[in-house]
């Protein structure tokens, strides 16, 4: 396998419909390293996480123009296939979505069946432990695999939701404030794996907490909006220690401060 | 000072209210209203099956008599019709599930917003075209249209017992009927599915997308295994209509009275609503009291596939 690339954000303006929502994002995200997106609300953080994947033109009307690379390819190339994107990179939504009619063992192959391959029982087992496993969560499940996903505690079901991402082995993961329904010690569960994960994938987490943002990311980017109506935009991106000691734009100050608005 | 004015009047205002032991009047006249009308119901119901039952009985009690000659056996009588009524609507729904699934699909996932409505609305048309209408065009338009395929389907797969037997024209079988049939419950599965489909979770959806499947596979993984609660209430309501169903099979099907599978053969079946329709008119007296019997049995019939159709709903609903 290649050395990893970073993900080449290049003039990136995304829309629903007429409204133009983010504006001119220049990024660069480096390759298995947590990245965390912060801003006040509203300020298009989810919009643009979803732009990563293709997620975002599934809203009916919603587009994006600008280039994304991945791997050295542009993903809005007109020749590339979202569901292809998709099955590259991966996403945890911000409330925890098993499938609700299957299994957790079903549940964590879904990703892997749905893109077609056969695969034998012993290969499924394999992998439903090492991503189970790899979601810190065998330990609680291996006695019910066959149990419903949504049979599992909140902070349970969003680690599920983990495992059936990386049980695709995608290479990269975004995540859409992952533990904002949770407990504090799922919370903290769901950011110990957070540290693991980054060792293989390549991770884009949006929070509100900023606490959060510094406990997992190794780089920060802090988006804002000028006021409702007009478009969010990258203020700046950087180290985290940088962004919450020493940022270089005042905005960014602020909002870390708290003295927001 | 206003403040201060209106503060203390929601005070006194909300223990009136509190202590108050009876109802409101809107909320009485409400219950009265809402208990009198599900009583309504019931004791319409009531007097259906009671009217079927104790009409039925000369006929009954007749037939123990006559019981042992060839000509009057009640089961002899009744039984041909269960099996055509049963086989013709079974085959309607066999037609209508799969077409109705595919259009509720089409519409609620596929098609864009503006088509999805305008075929919406002409679907909930098809749900209002009278069913005399149908069975002129059955009868009229469709029958000699269907007379390729039935010879088509009785000279290769003649070895299926449903597409055996001798076809002939004009082709008032069992099968046009059901076509016709599967025509006019189409709707409402239709519509009903498409209503299931639509309040597939949003967040189910995206759970699917994101992790790589197309449309096709979202709607597997997703939307079916959600809306398939649905649907089947749907079918059963569609299976309601189909055994009830009158006119259209009246106009179409060249009656029998036989157990024979081979519904592309003419004169073979006939279903109880039809005979009923076809018969009354003319009968009395005993004659009359056997075709209320018949239809004791479809009220019946209705009533079991209905708790069936809520058992199985109940059974494979969505859990939240
Ligand atoms: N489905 C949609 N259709 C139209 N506009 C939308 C849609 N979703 C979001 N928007 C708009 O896009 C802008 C950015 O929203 P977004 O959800 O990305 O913000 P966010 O930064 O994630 O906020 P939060 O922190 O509250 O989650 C907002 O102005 C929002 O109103
Ligand atoms: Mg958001």
């Amino acid at each position: 396998m290649a050395a990893p690339q970073p993900i080449n954000v290049e003039d990136l303006n995304i829309y629903y419909g007429d409204f133009l929502a983010v504006e001119g994002v220049d990024m660069q995200i480096r390759p298995r390293s947590v990245t965390a997106l912060i801003g006040p609300s509203g300020c298009g953080k989810s919009t643009f996480l979803r732009t990563l994947n293709r997620m975002h033109e599934v809203i009916p009307g919603a587009y994006a123009k600008g280039r994304v690379e991945i791997n050295g390819e542009d993903i809005y190339d007109p020749k590339i296939d979202p569901v292809n994107v998709r099955r590259r990179v991966g996403m945890v939504f911000q409330k925890a979505n098993p499938f609700p009619t299957m299994s957790i063992r079903d549940n964590v192959l879904a990703g892997v069946k749905l893109n077609n391959r056969r695969i034998s029982r012993s290969d499924a087992d394999e992998l439903v432990e090492r991503a189970l496993k790899g979601a810190n969560l065998w330990n609680e499940v291996k006695d019910r695999l066959d149990k419903p996903g949504m049979g599992l505690s909140g902070g349970q079901q969003q680690r599920l939701c983990i495992a059936r991402t990386i049980a695709v082995k995608p290479e990269v993961v975004l995540m859409d404030e992952p533990c904002s329904a949770l407990d504090p010690i799922s919370t903290l569960a769901i950011e110990d794996l957070i540290h693991e994960l980054k060792e293989d994938y390549t991770i884009v987490i949006v929070t509100h907490n900023m606490q959060q943002a510094s406990r997992v990311s190794d780089r920060t980017g802090f988006f804002n909006i000028a006021g409702t109506g007009k478009p969010g935009r990258l203020i700046e991106i950087d180290d985290t220690d940088t962004i919450f000691t020493n940022p270089t734009n005042t905005q960014t100050e602020d909002y870390i401060s708290g003295r927001f608005g | 000072m206003s403040t201060a004015d209106t503060a203390p009047e929601k005070e006194r205002s909300a223990p009136d209210t509190m202590s108050s032991g009876g109802r409101r009047a809107g909320d009485s006249v409400f219950s009265v209203l809402s208990i009198g009308s599900g009583l309504l119901i019931f004791v319409t119901l009531a007097a259906v099956a009671i009217f079927l039952t104790t009409e039925s009985i000369p006929a009954i009690t007749a037939s123990r008599e006559f019981s042992g000659t060839a000509e009057f056996s009640l089961v002899e009588y009744t039984l041909p019709l269960v099996f055509g009524t049963v086989l013709a609507s079974a085959i309607a729904l066999l037609i209508a599930i799969p077409v109705s699934v595919g259009i509720a699909l089409f519409i609620s996932h596929f098609a864009p917003r503006r088509m999805a409505s305008g075929l919406g609305y002409m679907i909930d048309l098809l749900a209002a075209v009278p069913s005399v209408v149908y069975g002129l065009w059955g009868g009229v338009w469709l029958v000699p249209k269907l007379e390729p395929l039935y010879v088509f389907l009785n000279t290769y797969f003649g070895w299926i017992p449903l597409f055996a037997g001798e076809p002939t024209a004009p082709m008032r079988n069992l099968a046009s009927a059901s076509v016709v049939l599967a025509v006019m419950v189409l709707p409402i599965i239709t519509a009903v599915s498409r209503e299931v489909f639509l309040q597939t979770p949003r967040l189910q959806e995206e759970a699917a997308l994101a992790l790589g499947a197309t449309r096709w596979e979202t709607i597997r993984t997703v939307v079916l295994p959600f809306g398939r609660g649905g649907v089947v209430a749907a079918s059963m309501l569609g299976l309601g209509r189909a055994l009830g169903e009158t006119m259209a099979v009246l106009m179409i099907l060249a009656p029998g009275a036989t157990f024979s599978l081979h519904i592309l053969e003419v004169g073979r079946h006939n279903s109880i609503a039809a005979n009923i329709a076809s018969k009354s008119a003319e009968a009395s007296g005993v004659d009359m009291s056997l075709l209320i019997f018949t239809g004791l049995v479809l009220f019946v019939l209705t009533f079991v596939i209905n708790a069936i159709a809520r058992w199985i709903v109940a059974r494979s609903g969505p859990k939240s």
